[in-house]
């Protein structure tokens, strides 16, 4: 078997878990930025992360054969203040034209609030202006359906966005439709507490097709599995699936949507 | 696959998570206290189970879910509870 991991937080995770993954055939790990799960203090500390994104992590994942590719933003859960994400937003650039980076990401909402959906915007706007794919986190739990419909209608709005070069991710089965009838790509998070388990990700294969579609793990700091993805593989073949048709899943897609970078080469 | 295999494979994972479930409504009702929006939304949200279409999962989601359309004034934190508050006063 093999697979891409296609948005992992690999900065929270152990050197055991990339052996675990490349034990699992992962050949490729795609690691969006995130929240720290506290607050950055200045745009300083974004600084530090983006270098530790573009550079240290691509070494660390490599020692276990791993390529490892990345995405800048500031993170929806620390976009409620605007002066501290114009700031970020200004050193991206910087950072863009690195060999691992595939676009801007993970942006989206956390609670739907105002200011949250300004700094999409903007970030938006740097993606389009930089001709960059774009990776969209959608809100937690009760939040998701409401933010998925407000950032389906923010890039839409936006003339320069093509769909096919957005991936609209942690969908589950109230917002899948939504992003694949629009031609967005729909990524589906295997989380063992909430998003999504490995046996409804199959369902929704089977109720809304194969296509622009994948699945990652999403591991982080929180109960989160670096392996959800082989796991889930395994489930596809106890539902039937042929090897072909997880070979597709887990490594065609995520290849597909990502080839659209230039800079993703397997 | 058949029904049968589709039980074969499910349906001891769903019992139990069933169980739980009901054990879960058992505790609440064995505490002391008023409960919030939570309970109320679990509840509506149970009642998707009853229904015959095939669409039960995304009922429960949406049962779940913030309905309404315009962002907030600002983010009151980061977290989320999982149910919407403003089931309780029906104000979808």
């Amino acid at each position: 078997m093999r697979y891409i991991e296609p948005h992992g937080h690999m900065v929270s995770r152990t050197t055991d878990d990339y052996q675990a993954m490349a034990l699992a055939g992962c050949v490729a790990v795609c690691e969006p930025a995130f929240w720290a799960g506290f607050d950055r203090s200045s745009a300083k500390g974004f600084y530090d992360y983006f270098r530790q994104l573009t550079s240290y992590e691509r070494q660390r994942a490599a020692k276990f054969g791993l390529q490892h590719y990345t995405w800048l933003c500031i993170n929806p859960k620390e976009s409620e203040d605007i002066k501290l994400a114009e700031e970020v937003l200004a050193i991206i650039p910087e950072f863009i034209s690195e060999e691992n980076v595939l676009g801007i990401g993970e942006i989206g909402l956390n609670k739907n609030s105002r200011n949250e959906l300004k700094v999409l915007e903007m970030h938006i706007d740097l993606a389009a202006r930089n001709d960059q794919l774009i990776l969209v986190h959608t809100p937690h739990l009760e939040d998701k359906y409401k933010g998925t419909k407000l950032i389906l209608d923010a890039l839409k709005s936006d003339g320069r966005i093509e769909p096919e070069r957005c991936i609209i991710d942690h969908v589950e089965e109230h917002t899948i439709e939504l992003a694949l009838d629009q031609g967005f790509w729909a990524g589906m998070t295997l989380y063992p507490e909430s998003k999504c388990t490995g046996a409804r990700a199959i369902d929704m294969l089977e109720n809304y097709g194969h296509e622009r579609i994948w699945m990652n793990s999403a591991c982080d700091w929180g109960p989160s599995v670096p392996t959800a993805v082989p796991r889930a593989a395994l489930e596809m073949r106890r539902r039937e699936f042929s090897d072909d048709l997880v070979d597709k899943i887990i490594y065609q897609n995520p290849a597909t949507f990502m080839r659209q970078s230039p800079r993703f080469k397997l | 696959m058949t029904r049968n295999q589709i039980l074969d494979q499910y349906f001891m994972d769903s019992r139990a998570k069933l169980i739980d479930i009901a054990a879960f409504l058992d505790r609440v009702d064995r505490s002391e206290g008023t409960s919030d929006f939570r309970l109320k939304a679990f509840s509506e949200a149970l009642k998707a189970l009853e229904s015959d279409q095939p669409n039960r999962a995304k009922k429960v989601l949406m049962t779940l879910s913030d309905p309404t359309e315009q962002p907030i004034a600002a983010a009151p934190g980061k977290g989320a509870c999982g149910a919407w508050p403003g089931i309780e006063t029906g104000n979808r």
